[in-house]
């Protein structure tokens, strides 16, 4: 893997100078010639056209550009595309080719969404918590969704679906392992 | 349009003839493809021969659920399976659909009737052409779930087979339908999952922000950080020369917070490149009256007015000043809220095109139709020449009732020719908002010696001037508890002011459902009597109030959460208490009781809540209703707890989630207890009245865990700490 060093460097105008960054997104290599300084969100939706990501505040203070960088949910708005060289990278788009993710289907179950405009952030932080905890308590649960911000206040069933998505991980663990969640770790209930 | 115009053009429906008119993308996509075998009975229906149904949904959806609901009606009365129905967005289309727009949680009102009728026409045609395919009478065949019947002969067929028949027929006047009776639905009254959950999930793009067009660029929009100022120069040079940036320019304005004010467009390739040119933007600009004015400079214009004689007296019933005199006992209070910002979460954006003296736009907006009327108006062009897409909101709670950002892509759309689509940073949403006015209530009030409330008097000192209230700041001279106490007097006094304002979710009721029903409570303690009995008490009388208020079912309401919540008969430990609230808005009748836990320290836990609602005889989808109240309760909570909008200068100070919080998952109560009381009324709304009554219920929760009265919110501002 190779790893580009993150130079700024102005040109005669005093703007900085664009560069090639490559990394993974949802499985596919991608280079990117732009400004080092460009966040991944603007990146991810203007030039590479992936809009699950999406725009709410620009300071890492609602959550809703929530994506996965090397398995860990990241908040997109705030992350310079220099620093991503050589990650692997999953949006929303990423997580299951249909939405048969248990964090997706549970929000499908349990009808979470009201605009939706939050919930590709909240999915991304809660498939991002069940692939590390696979049976979380609300402890974990308030730890690893408390920068999700929904505007709709849909917390209750958001609680709820990471629940059910940790039932429905167990069982497809527990059945034939059909692949239906890629990105869950085996579960430990399996054996039970 | 009345109601009778409604689906005038149905009449006219055969084979989808006059449904290949329009200019519509969405329109085509779905009435223009093999008309000559697809049923088209009106513009809300298209079946095709193998069964598939398309309804339209005719109006915006900003999370509200009516991309769901409204369908459901159709779908009930055309009486075919959900699971065959797919769900199109309709486009703003005055000609074809009537009343286009999300607010005052309106929907279920207007259209639940008019919805049914258009599914019932299509059945009624359904049942003609089986009736003339089988040579038998209408009145003897029946529907059922896509098949049509003949009992006495067993013949059946599918709506799709009977598609191009029906197709040939001339629909009915849809008022002269029958609906089915209640008893028969099938859909209407059962859970529906939104219909763009898939979408939602697999993060399709579905919002204005998504929205791209080939060759679009983006657009950023500098205003004067003190309410209207106009530009008086700016480096635009500087601006220029910035990467990506392909247009800078300034544009006057219209002097108009609601249509255009001035500024500087920049506009790039990228939204980044376009925001990131705004660093390098310097700019003089001519500030307007605003600049005088502060939150500071309001309150302390409001204690001076509060011991002035009021401007006008609004009502005067009785003869508070003896009654308050003659009282067992009485209470003075100052109560006193700040102005409130919407906040939706996708911050406002619109894409616009000018071309061929057209202007298209694609806008997730609240009221295409005063959308249009503002773009027509501002840029000097017919409204004709204008076409909007409704698209998905991320959020609408008032902000999208109104369009300035729709004018501004608009405008610069024509000044650069080719698409464009505007962002607004969160920074400009919170600075450029529409504000949920704030206000300040001086009460006095009395109960009698048999506990009964027997004087009341608020000097409500809001915003105006010559006569009239700003936007969202008026208060009704019947609003509860107007009528019901003998003695009562409503006074006002305006301050000017120069913040544009507006409606947010439950308009002025999540204000006075916080002032009123708080001091009521205060009425209440004073009185020595229990909050939900010293309620009932207020609401025994067969009076009607403003708006049709029905004191009964404001009664029944309050009655059942007390019941479900267990009132007065739950022991609770020092530091816990539960508060009661009730409130009427929207034709919604809602009581909500609120358990907190506040820590010694001060740290107040929001604990289980119970709401119950009278929306009329039918809750049409339990599963967004139980949502949408859910979400209404903690709207409220996020008002009360650290919310609250200041100006200085003529500016909002407030910039972002940092300085103005939005309620969090960890700060929500563990459960809401929704409960709906079907009574005899017309099915009415649910996107706002379950809000008012959650903040008082929250206060009086306070008061009782801790005997700290809030009479002013946020809650932030309060010490809470009790021992």
């Amino acid at each position: 893997m190779r790893t580009v060093k993150a130079v700024e460097f102005p040109n005669p105008d005093g703007a900085i100078a664009a560069m090639l960054v490559t990394f993974q997104v949802n499985g596919r290599s991608e280079t990117v010639d732009v400004s080092p300084d460009m966040p991944l969100l603007w990146v991810l939706r203007d030039v590479l056209d992936i809009k699950g990501p999406k725009f709410g505040c620009g300071i890492s203070r609602c959550g809703a550009c929530t994506v996965h960088i090397d398995g860990r949910a990241r908040r997109s708005c705030t992350t310079r595309v220099e620093t991503v060289e050589g990650t692997e990278i999953v949006t929303i788009e990423g997580l299951s080719p249909d939405g048969s993710h248990p964090v997706q289907r549970a929000w499908e179950d349990l009808d979470v969404a009201q605009c939706g405009y939050c919930q590709a952030g909240q999915i991304m932080s809660a498939s991002a918590l069940l692939a590390e905890i696979p049976q979380p308590t609300d402890e974990d649960i308030d730890l690893a969704m408390d920068g999700n911000l929904c505007r709709c206040g849909t917390y209750l069933r958001i609680r709820a679906a990471i629940h059910e998505a940790a039932s429905l991980m167990a069982s497809d663990a527990q059945g034939n392992g059909n692949g239906a969640s890629p990105d869950a770790p085996p579960s430990d209930g399996g054996d039970r | 349009m009345n109601r009778r115009n409604f689906l005038r053009v149905s009449g006219v429906a055969s084979g989808g003839l006059l449904l290949s008119v329009g200019i519509d993308p969405l329109g085509k996509a779905l009435f223009a493809a093999d008309a000559a075998v697809d049923f088209v009975p009106n513009h809300f229906i298209r079946l095709t021969p193998d069964g598939l149904v398309t309804i339209m949904a005719q109006n915006p959806e900003i999370g509200q659920g009516v991309k769901t609901m409204l369908p459901m009606l159709i779908a009930e009365e055309f009486d075919v399976p959900w699971e065959n129905v797919t769900v199109e967005q309709a486009p703003h289309d005055p000609d074809k659909y009537s009343r286009q727009f999300a607010g005052g949680s309106n929907a279920t009102p207007t259209h639940y009737t008019p919805m049914r009728q258009a599914g019932a026409v299509g059945r009624y045609l359904m049942r003609e052409a089986a009736a003339q395919e089988w040579g038998v009478a209408a009145s003897e065949v029946e529907t059922d779930a896509g098949v049509v019947r003949h009992p006495a002969s067993g013949r059946s067929a599918t709506y799709g087979e009977l598609a191009e028949v029906a197709a040939t027929l001339t629909a009915p006047d849809p008022e002269t339908v029958e609906l089915k009776d209640p008893s028969e639905f099938r859909i209407i009254g059962t859970p529906k999952r939104n219909v763009d959950n898939r979408k939602i999930v697999t993060g399709q793009p579905l919002f204005g922000i998504d929205f791209t067009l080939p060759g679009m660029l983006y657009a950023v929009y500098e205003k004067c950080p003190s309410f209207n100022g106009t530009v008086a120069s700016a480096n635009l040079d500087a601006v220029l020369a910035a990467p990506g940036v392909r247009h800078a320019f300034v544009v006057e304005g219209v002097g108009n917070t609601s249509t255009l004010v001035g500024g500087v467009a920049i506009v790039a390739d990228t939204w980044w490149q376009a925001n990131k040119a705004r660093e390098l933007l310097e700019v003089e600009w001519n500030e307007g009256p605003a600049a005088e004015q502060s939150s500071e400079g309001f309150a302390t214009r409001a204690a001076e007015l509060s011991t002035q004689p009021p401007e006008e007296i609004l009502r005067d019933d009785g003869d508070v000043d003896a009654a308050l005199a003659a009282a067992a006992t009485t209470v003075e209070a100052a109560y006193e809220y700040p102005f409130l910002s919407h906040a939706q979460l996708e911050p406002d954006n619109c894409t616009a095109w000018w071309h061929d003296d057209r202007m298209e736009i694609w806008a997730p907006t609240q009221t295409p139709d005063s959308g249009r009327g503002d773009v027509a108006r501002v840029l000097g062009i017919d409204e004709s020449q204008i076409s909007i897409d409704l698209i998905r909101c991320g959020g609408g709670f008032g902000r999208r009732l109104y369009n300035e950002w729709m004018v501004e892509a608009a405008w610069i759309a024509r000044e650069v020719g080719v698409p464009v689509k505007l962002l607004w940073t969160r920074e400009d949403d919170m600075r450029y908002d529409r504000y949920r006015p704030g206000g300040f209530h001086w009460f006095r009030g009395g109960v009698d010696a048999a506990g009964q409330l027997s004087a009341w008097d608020d000097h409500f000192v809001s915003y105006g001037q010559d006569g009239r209230f700003a936007s969202s700041a008026s208060m009704s001279a019947n609003n509860f508890p107007a009528s019901f106490i003998p003695n009562f007097r409503l006074a006002t006094s305006r301050m000017p002011l120069h913040v544009p304002t507006g409606a947010l979710r439950a308009p002025s009721s999540n204000a006075f459902g916080f002032v009123l029903e708080g001091f009521i409570d205060e009425l209440a303690h004073a009185a020595g009597r229990d909050p939900v009995e010293f309620r009932l008490d207020l609401l025994d009388a067969p009076r009607v109030g403003r708006g049709g208020f029905d004191a009964s079912r404001m009664r029944g309401v309050l009655e059942s959460v007390a019941e479900r919540s267990g009132w007065g008969r739950t022991e609770l430990p020092r530091g816990t208490g539960r508060g009661v609230g009730c409130y009427y808005s929207h034709r919604g009748y809602f009581a909500e009781v609120v358990e907190v836990t506040v820590r010694q320290n001060g740290r107040l836990e929001i604990g289980d809540v119970w709401v119950v609602g009278d929306v009329g005889r039918q809750i049409i989808n339990p599963l967004n209703a139980e949502n949408n109240v859910q979400g209404g309760v903690i709207e409220a909570f996020s008002h009360a707890l650290a919310q609250e909008i200041t100006i200085e200068g003529g500016a909002v100070v407030q910039s972002n989630f940092h300085d103005y919080p939005l309620i969090r998952l960890t700060e929500s109560p563990p459960s809401i207890d929704v409960h709906f009381v079907l009574s005899d009324n017309d099915p009415t709304g649910l996107g706002e009245p379950s809000l008012p009554p959650a903040i008082p219920a929250l206060v009086n929760a306070i008061y009782d865990a801790t005997g700290h009265r809030i009479r002013s919110l946020p809650l932030s501002r309060h010490d809470l700490s009790w021992s």
